[in-house]
């Protein structure tokens, strides 16, 4: 779409929603947040973005294709699920890791490697479903 | 616990997600999807020695604690489905490769045909009945993209009725879990079996009950709920209908297995007469159907909706022989019914068509293929020594043995008009002459083996058609584990203790 206002905020928006997605990411896990909504709000900055400058555009800020984000947060959540298993624990057991840096508590866990999981497969496919309606017709040669 | 119980799904996932990483090489596509099955299998082969030597082995995902996470039970039912699924799937996954076409690979065939897998180990493997719920519907959904994928007009069709009607039979589904769940407040299959004969409302039991029946006879195509597996079955690749059509519509009757013996043995004498007439309309109307058609893939879809009919008559016996005869029918229909379909394909390339009025010669040309239908088609009509004949015997002794005999005699009248369909696939399509015309320039001069790469189809059929041999001739050993099954099946006691510990 060829409109100036709608360019220009597009770019200053793309920070902050992108931003605003990692941060309610992050906030997830004791206040509402976490992948889902995060990876929806991550998504909605890039489906801005292609409303404003099309789909070529978009693939090349996103650089990778949606699909192989799908695959990744897949991939993900596979790598969340086995990490119990070195300490003999059933798949899916939530492991923690607290460390101490700078005075502030910091919590490492493995269904933190799952939200990312969530994130990675909401953003994927939310961005490949805009992809196919803007492009009109399947993407059959596009998906390399 | 058994933290390897979560393999038989997690493996397809794995699988799944490395075919999309690699979704632009189709060479590497087959490799994985080859693999993965593999995979697959083996890990099944040791759960299964770990059930046989244990007894019920169990998985609490999360280490959340029953009733409150979900659970994963294998017990030897499990055990069987879901060796039979790996066993399919690995076929299938060889049989694809020359079968699926790059477009399909393309649009992921591939980490679909994986996807549709995990759903399908997952509902086996389950210990609650809302993750079945799940499971259910994960499977669905990858079966529904398979099903369109293509997108000719044909398969569109097929596919808007497959989504319709499955749709409503979850939507049963949930409604029958949500009355269980405000019944007894839990959805753990073996809490709820402590919970439902404490229950006092026992009217409201028997309607839930009756929607499971209804939402899984659905999925299983019972008789008078099958009506959409012929329209949607024969539409898809030959690949794609083979899995369909040997595994989906068995969970239905996995879970018909699992909620009425574990759940609702309360009222017997009404849910249990039921699924009888139920079960001798479904194998009567199926044959009847498969009696009328000349398409060889609709002919085999409502085999499978008369085969069905087998299973839940064993099932309504409610006895070890008959729940016993029900899981051998399940694994020896799965063998024949998905060998018939493969065969069907092979068919399909030499005479260019699936309308059994324009095919003809197989027999002169590939006497080699017309043998691999025989056995599965005598097997499928129950001769022995093939494995359909135990089948029968088993469910027809169980029948004797509870002095039905109606029923008894309806199923081995079915088996012999089975024989009539398949009699009639042999004469038109094997024996007949050569049609003058439509016939596609390689017939004839296409061997099986060597060039045209067509035994990358055949080899599979062959192992398939060795199964079905190896299950008649060595009866006596699955007989057995069928038996053991029906009989954890018959004790529940065993299943609770398992998953809720000892009381």
């Amino acid at each position: 779409m060829k409109s100036l206002i709608l360019h220009t905020t597009t770019r200053l928006m793309m920070a902050v929603l992108v931003l605003f997605s990692i941060f309610l990411f992050f906030r997830g896990h004791d206040e509402p947040g976490g992948g889902f909504i995060g990876g929806l709000v991550g998504a909605g900055a890039f489906t801005l973005y292609a409303i404003a400058f099309g789909t070529e555009a978009t693939r090349k800020i996103l650089k990778v294709h949606p699909i192989t984000l799908i695959a990744y947060g897949l991939l993900s959540l596979v790598i969340s699920g086995i990490i119990p298993f070195f300490t003999g624990e059933p798949f899916l057991t939530g492991k923690w890791l607290m460390m101490e840096i700078g005075g502030s508590e910091i919590k490492l866990s493995s269904p933190l490697i799952f939200d990312i999981g969530v994130f990675l497969c909401v953003v994927g496919f939310i961005v490949a479903v805009i992809f196919a309606l803007e492009e009109e017709e399947l993407p059959a040669n596009t998906n390399h | 616990m058994n933290s390897l119980l979560i393999l038989p799904i997690l493996i397809p996932l794995v699988t799944a997600t490395l075919a999309l990483l690699f979704r632009t090489s189709s060479h590497m596509q087959r490799l994985i999807g080859v693999a993965g099955m593999a995979a697959l299998l083996v890990s099944v082969v040791f759960l299964f020695t770990d059930v046989y030597r244990d007894g019920i082995q169990v998985l609490q995902a999360g280490n959340w604690e029953a009733p409150f996470g979900i659970t994963l039970v294998a017990d030897m039912l499990t055990m069987l489905m879901l060796g039979i699924s790996a066993i399919m799937g690995l076929i299938i996954a060889i049989y694809s490769i020359y079968d699926v076409d790059k477009e399909r690979e393309q649009f992921g065939y591939y980490p679909l045909l994986h996807v549709l897998i995990m759903g399908v180990n997952g509902s086996f493997l389950t210990g609650d009945i809302f993750n079945l719920y799940v499971w259910f519907e994960v499977m669905l959904i990858a079966s529904f993209i398979l099903l369109a994928l293509g997108n000719s007009k044909n398969q569109l069709q097929g596919a808007l009725k497959y989504v319709i009607i499955n749709l409503f039979s979850s939507l049963l589904f949930l409604f029958g879990v949500a009355l269980l769940y405000g019944m007894t407040g839990t959805l753990n299959l073996a809490d709820l079996a402590q919970r439902l004969p404490e229950v006092e409302n026992t009217g409201l039991v028997t309607t839930v009950a009756m929607i499971f029946m209804v939402s899984f006879g659905i999925k299983a195509a019972i008789f008078p709920l099958f009506f959409w597996l012929p329209a949607s079955y024969h539409t898809p690749p030959v690949a794609i209908s083979a899995i369909f059509g040997g595994l989906l519509t068995k969970v239905g009757v996995y879970a018909l297995i699992r909620v009425f013996t574990l759940l609702f043995t309360q009222d017997i004498g009404y849910t249990h007469t039921i699924m009888l007439w139920v079960a001798g309309f479904t194998m009567v109307t199926g044959v009847l159907g498969a009696a009328s058609h000349y398409e060889f893939r609709k002919i085999l879809s409502f085999h499978i909706v008369s085969q069905i009919g087998y299973m839940i008559m064993g099932l309504a016996f409610n006895t070890a022989l008959g729940i016993m005869g029900a899981i051998f029918y399940v694994i020896h229909n799965i063998l024949a019914k998905t060998n018939l379909f493969l065969i069907s394909g092979i068919a399909q390339r030499l005479t260019g068509t699936f309308e059994l009025k324009n095919m003809g010669g197989l027999y002169k040309h590939y006497p080699f293929l017309a043998s691999l239908f025989l056995i599965s088609a005598f097997a499928l009509a129950g001769f022995p020594p093939l494995s359909g004949f135990w089948a029968k015997l088993s469910l027809v002794k169980a029948g004797l043995s509870l002095e039905m005999y109606i029923i008894t005699g309806v199923a081995i009248l079915v088996g012999l008009l089975t024989l009539f369909s398949m009699t009639k696939i042999w004469m038109t399509a094997f024996w007949a002459a050569v049609p003058e015309k439509g016939v596609p320039e390689h017939f004839g001069k296409m061997p099986l083996f060597g060039a045209g790469k067509l035994y990358i189809m055949v080899v599979p059929v062959m192992i398939v058609a060795g199964l079905i041999i190896l299950v008649g001739l060595f009866a006596q050993p699955l007989l057995e584990v069928c038996m053991i099954a029906a009989e954890q099946l018959l004790n529940p006691s065993l299943y609770i203790e398992a998953v809720l510990g000892t009381k």
